[in-house]
């Protein structure tokens, strides 16, 4: 298990390092400066600018200069906001965001594999045609159209629930954003679930404990439930993109000020070390909430611990 | 299944004869006849939105460069994902384990970011966008014909042939490839929707494609600004592009299950 | 009354009768087997007891447990006696466990279930019973995970959890179809050591099983039950002719007609052959090590031994599938050396393989004619299209099929049709060496019979030589002139058939013989003759590898590795081969308390 641990934890740095290489070149090996589109400046002026960013200096030099400041949490100023650094402006929209996915993952987790397994256990009947049927359509229909469709329908029409997030107070504003949220997720992890559980009540050490007497209960509690939710640990990585993918357009539609709305602002209007910055943060983030994932999977099978 | 492709073929149909039905011009602005409510007046018959554009015509033109997008992404990603994993999958060994690996590497990645960030390095470049989506979705089908073509190469049948001399080439061809169709035609099915919602989300951002063409994620987003009041505006394109998703995901699980009894025969 | 009666037993797949109209009883503390082929819907019947079949079947008739209804009843009243007075032991001890669950785990559960013990007490219990089938150590397996243990253990394990509330019926189905045929015997004498006065019904294909343990027959064939008897009498005066049909094919190690040795020229040397390969942890594994022997023309010599014995390395590495280590072939004056796809055109033509799957052997995207034909497009590109199909057709004629299989998919086809097109794809270059490895393994006893007769045949009219690897004794019996024995990756024996089984000379070729059923119920039926398992090729025992398992092993046999020589007739790999005397039977081995792998 050790072994197996460090290995993971080893494997992550050459993901991390491409991610940061990959991003930098991307945004450097960019057509025109970020200041190209506006008025034109002055010469000295624009050498200024230049200098002040390190434009000037060659790639390299540009490459190391961020890469020592990301080691100490230093993603340098942004290109608009330019009051602020772009550590300081993640720190201010991540924890909003970072509640909203928290909220969106256990929701998605506790519905979804309730609901597939009770559809497994179900197959075929009307209830597990209705699961299913919600599932392919979850999959199937973006958060964008969800997020103002459940707006119209429960903050403009019903007036239930608040539409916007300023101004709204209380619990209330976050039910629609997380709902949207989870949505797709519940439908993934709910169809994932079904197929996973249908295959293990399948396989013969299942039929060996029905043959030993043991309820339905505790065959599905003791016996199916880790088989069946393994392809579901799996998907947590992917889900978790998908997630923080989802909260850009949820921030955007319900006006949340979080890390996603920053985002797509910084992509709107050019900002490229906002952009870079949080293209860093978010990948590491993801990098590391998969790296926990091929962990807890060792936890969980002891065939894979042994390694 | 047949209700699925049927639909998607009447929405092909119409996305390409459509626009000659209407008068109207998708790029035409009328500002007497702004946020006009579906019905036959002036021919509008989606309506119009707040620059008083033809929507019945801007729909279709959306969902024309939305299915294109999708087509030419999946095509790429099918390319790419196919050899790359066929040679993964029969190459084996130590070329497969780094070939994979690779593919691990890039699966960490969360890949709709960089696909922004690319566009904001490269100015929303049209052609960019069918790159992008193609990049991202050929990691699923290089996985997926990686681990079939393995499982084949496994198989008896291969030893077979390589013991009377059959040449590696005629062995992938005729050996292996005819037995990985099923599959890709499964995964091809399931990448379009994927594509799809990638090029309308980052329309939807208004990262896509830019005005006066449009693209079902695009009109969403403008729908999504006057839904309080013109909804028709949001709920046309939402509910085509849902439509048109729906389809696709249950052509290709219909698809999957058929291949999946043959195979179990 | 009868523990157990069923009437007009009925199992129905959508159209499909599987079961039809079968009734039998048995008594307290009888035992009862139930023997049939593929398809004969013996494990239907069996799991159909417990309700155990899957959803879409349709079962009628009547199923009457100790004056109890049991067909059709709901799980809750079912799971009264599941397990409780009906034990049920798989074929498949690999996926019939839990693999996410340790051992002691899963016994306890069924403890408790049936409240037979309390949380105290449980694990107390479970380690007993672990202690009665034989565990080594049970304290330490009670916290093992099914991977962790060998096949045989797993059995062990799967045996306690069925017997483990003294259950009034044991079922057992295809107990030891996937087991080496010395740890077979083991588990057969664990179950009659331990079920005591519950009844059992065991089910089976093979009839040398049955043969010595149970005192009533049932014979299925195709859902039908279509004899049924004392075992005694269905054995000597069989009613059915599809029953005397069985018992013909039903192959033996003690009697029948053997090949006479045949002294061709040799046409294959090997010479201090080894294979050797590394698994995913990245170490070695020696999987043969310096085998040497000879094959001569027009004869079948086989290669026989137990899972892990290197019999299927061996003649992969001759092939050019797999390298070998060290060591060569040579085959009609030239080295067999490199991968398959670097030799030589004509040794690709003259060596040929046939599997032991025909399933997987079969491409199921072409029809039989493109499989059968595509040889040829090879090795003979100039042949019209009209004179390949001429000779696919002349070669299915050979192999038993007609014209109408031409057009077939490998899926239309049953197993021992499909087994006969893969010989087709094999012979139709007219090799001079046929490579069977297990090819007869997975086909019923009467296609079995078939199928050698037509190797046989083949043999006769075009002196093929053949290498046949099995590690089922009867069947080598009674198809080859000479035989090697192989255990972990060495030869132990080899020696003309008639001296090899008449009089062995290797302790562990002996135990082979003693542990292989004979189907006669007049033959006292097979006691365990070795203790334990194979070990592991990665971790070879030093010396004589056998030694572990060895009744007779010396100092000797722990420090030395014998080297092959002559003795009485064979070529023996043993270093007491003249003090022993394996007429008398080994020494007793208890079968319980021997060490895992």
């Amino acid at each position: 298990m050790l072994r197996y641990t460090l290995l993971r934890v080893l494997g992550a740095i050459p993901t991390l390092l491409l991610v940061v290489v990959l991003a930098f070149l991307m945004v450097h090996a960019a057509p025109g400066g970020p200041f190209d589109d506006e008025r034109v400046l002055p010469v000295d002026v624009a050498a200024n600018i230049q200098a002040a960013y390190h434009l000037d200096e060659p790639l390299p030099a540009q490459f190391a200069r961020y890469l020592s400041g990301l080691l100490h949490g230093d993603l340098g100023p942004s290109y608009r906001y330019r009051d602020y650094t772009v550590a300081e402006l993640i720190r201010s929209g991540f924890p909003l965001s970072l509640r909203l996915g928290v909220l969106a993952m256990a929701l998605a987790l506790l519905v979804g594999i309730s609901s597939g397994i009770v559809a497994a256990l179900r197959q075929g009947s009307m209830l597990d045609r209705m699961v299913m049927f919600f599932a392919v359509t979850g999959i199937s229909i973006p958060v964008f159209v969800v997020a103002p469709l459940l707006v119209l329908l429960f903050a403009v029409n019903l007036q239930w629930l608040p539409a916007g997030w300023s101004g709204a107070s209380g619990a209330a504003k976050y039910i629609l954003p997380v709902i949207t949220l989870a949505l797709p997720q519940i439908a993934y992890i709910a169809r994932l679930t079904r197929a996973s559980m249908i295959d293990v009540l399948g396989t013969d050490f299942i039929r060996t404990a029905r043959a030993q007497g043991l309820g339905t209960k505790v065959i599905i509690r003791v016996h199916a439930f880790k088989p069946a939710i393994m392809p579901v640990l799996s998907y947590l990585g992917p889900a978790i993109a998908a997630i923080l993918t989802g909260s850009v357009v949820v921030e955007e539609v319900f006006g949340i000020p979080g890390l996603g709305q920053f985002f797509v602002r910084g992509a709107l209007n050019r900002d490229y070390t906002l952009v870079l910055g949080i293209v860093i943060f978010y990948a590491t983030l993801i990098i590391a909430l998969n790296l926990a994932v091929d962990l807890l999977y060792g936890v969980i099978d002891p065939r894979v611990r042994q390694r | 299944m047949k209700t699925s492709a049927g639909l998607l073929l009447l929405i092909l149909l119409l996305a390409i004869v459509g626009p000659w039905l209407s008068p109207n011009e998708y790029q035409a602005t009328n500002f007497d006849a702004i946020l006009q409510a579906p019905g036959t007046a002036g021919m509008h018959w989606f309506g119009t939105d707040d620059l008083g554009r033809d929507l019945f015509v801007r729909t279709l033109l959306g969902i024309r460069i939305t299915l294109l997008v999708a087509v030419v992404a999946s095509l790429v990603s099918l390319i790419i994902g196919v050899s790359y994993g066929a040679i993964a999958g029969y190459v084996g060994g130590r070329v497969d384990a780094v070939m994979m690996r690779f593919v691990d590497t890039l699966y960490a990645l969360p890949f709709i970011f960089f696909v922004i960030l690319l566009m904001v390095a490269f100015e929303r470049n049209f052609l960019l966008i069918f790159v992008a989506i193609g990049a991202i979705n050929w990691l699923d089908m290089a996985r997926i014909v990686r681990g079939q073509t393995l499982s084949l190469r496994e198989r008896e049948f291969v030893d077979a042939a390589r013991l009377t001399g059959v040449s590696s080439m005629r062995i992938i061809f005729r050996h292996i490839a005819p037995n990985l169709l099923g599959i890709v035609a499964v995964y091809v099915t399931l990448t379009i929707p994927q594509a799809i919602l990638v090029e309308s989300f980052l329309s939807f951002l208004g990262l896509g494609v830019q005005e006066p063409q449009t693209s079902l994620g695009a009109l969403v987003d403008a729908g999504v600004n006057q839904m309080e009041g013109a909804a028709w505006m949001l709920l046309i394109p939402a509910a085509l592009l849902a439509l048109i998703l729906l389809s696709f995901n249950f052509l290709g699980d219909a698809l999957r299950d058929f291949f999946d009894a043959r195979q179990s025969q | 009354m009868s523990l157990l009666e069923v009437k007009h037993l009925n199992i129905r797949y959508n159209d499909v009768a599987v079961v039809n109209g079968v009734s039998f009883k048995v008594s307290r503390g009888e035992s009862v087997g139930i023997v049939g082929e593929s398809g004969s819907g013996k494990s239907q019947t069996a799991l159909s007891l417990l309700g155990l079949l899957p959803g879409n079947a349709k079962l009628t008739g009547s199923i009457i447990f100790d004056g109890e209804e049991l067909a059709n009843k709901s799980n809750k009243k079912l799971d009264r006696v599941r397990g409780r007075r009906i034990g049920i032991v798989f074929q498949d001890p690999m996926q019939a466990l839990n693999p996410y669950l340790r051992i002691g785990q899963q016994l306890r559960l069924v403890l408790l279930q049936h409240e037979l013990a309390n949380n105290k007490d449980a694990d107390a219990k479970v380690i007993a019973m672990l202690q009665r089938v034989g565990l080594p150590d049970p304290e330490r397996q009670f916290r093992a995970y099914p991977h962790e243990l060998s096949g045989g253990m797993r059995q062990r394990v799967m045996i306690a959890s069925a017997l483990i509330c003294e259950p009034d019926l044991l079922i057992a189905d295809e107990p030891t179809t996937a087991l080496d045929v010395t740890v077979q015997a083991q588990i057969l004498d664990l179950l009659e050591e331990l079920r005591d006065d519950t009844a059992l019904l065991l089910i089976t294909h093979d009839l040398g099983i049955v043969a010595g343990r149970c005192e009533r027959l049932l014979v299925l064939e195709a859902g039908k039950l279509i004899e049924s008897g004392a075992t005694t009498s269905v054995f000597s005066s069989p009613e059915n002719p599809h029953t005397r049909k069985l018992l013909a094919a039903a192959l033996r190690t003690d009697r029948g007609e053997i090949q006479e040795p045949n002294n061709g020229k040799t046409v294959l040397g090997v010479e201090g052959a080894s294979v050797s390969f590394r698994n995913a942890a990245k170490d070695q594994l020696v999987a043969v090590a310096d085998v040497s022997l000879s094959l001569r023309k027009g004869e079948t010599l086989a290669i026989v031994g137990e899972s892990g014995s290197g019999k299927s390395s061996l003649v992969r590495a001759l092939l050019g599938l797999i390298p070998m280590r060290a060591g060569r072939a040579v085959y009609a004056g030239e080295a067999l050396e490199g991968p398959v796809q670097s030799r030589a055109a004509s040794q690709r033509r003259d060596l040929q393989l046939v599997f032991q799957d025909p399933v997987s052997a079969l491409n199921p995207s072409l029809r039989v004619s493109a499989i059968v034909g595509e040889p040829l497009l090879v090795h003979q590109a100039k042949l019209s299209r009209a004179g390949r199909s001429e000779r696919v057709i002349a070669i299915l004629k050979k192999v038993g099929l007609d014209e109408s299989y031409l057009r077939r998919y490998p899926h239309q086809l049953s197993g021992g049709q499909a087994q006969r097109v893969a010989i087709a794809r094999a012979l139709i270059l007219e090799p001079k060496i046929l490579i069977c490895d297990e090819a007869v393994n997975a086909l019923d006893g009467t296609v079995r019979q078939q199928v050698l007769e037509l190797l046989k045949n083949v043999q006769r009219e075009s002196g093929l030589s053949i290498i046949f690897i099995s590690h089922d004794l009867a069947v080598v019996r009674s198809i080859s002139h000479r035989v090697a024995v192989m255990y972990l990756g060495r030869l132990v024996e080899i020696a003309d058939t008639a001296k090899l089984f008449s009089k062995p000379s290797h302790p562990y070729t002996k135990a082979l013989l003693d542990a292989s059923p004979v189907p006669d119920p007049r033959v006292a039926p097979v006691r365990a003759p070795l203790r334990g398992e194979t070990p592991s090729p990665l971790t070879p025992p030093s010396g004589c590898a056998f030694h572990p398992r060895c009744a007779f092993a010396a100092n000797i046999c722990v420090e030395k590795k014998p080297a092959l020589r002559d003795a009485d007739g064979s070529r023996v790999a043993c270093h007491r081969v003249d003090e022993i005397d394996l007429r008398i039977s080994m020494p007793g081995v208890k079968t319980t308390a021997s060490p895992g792998r």
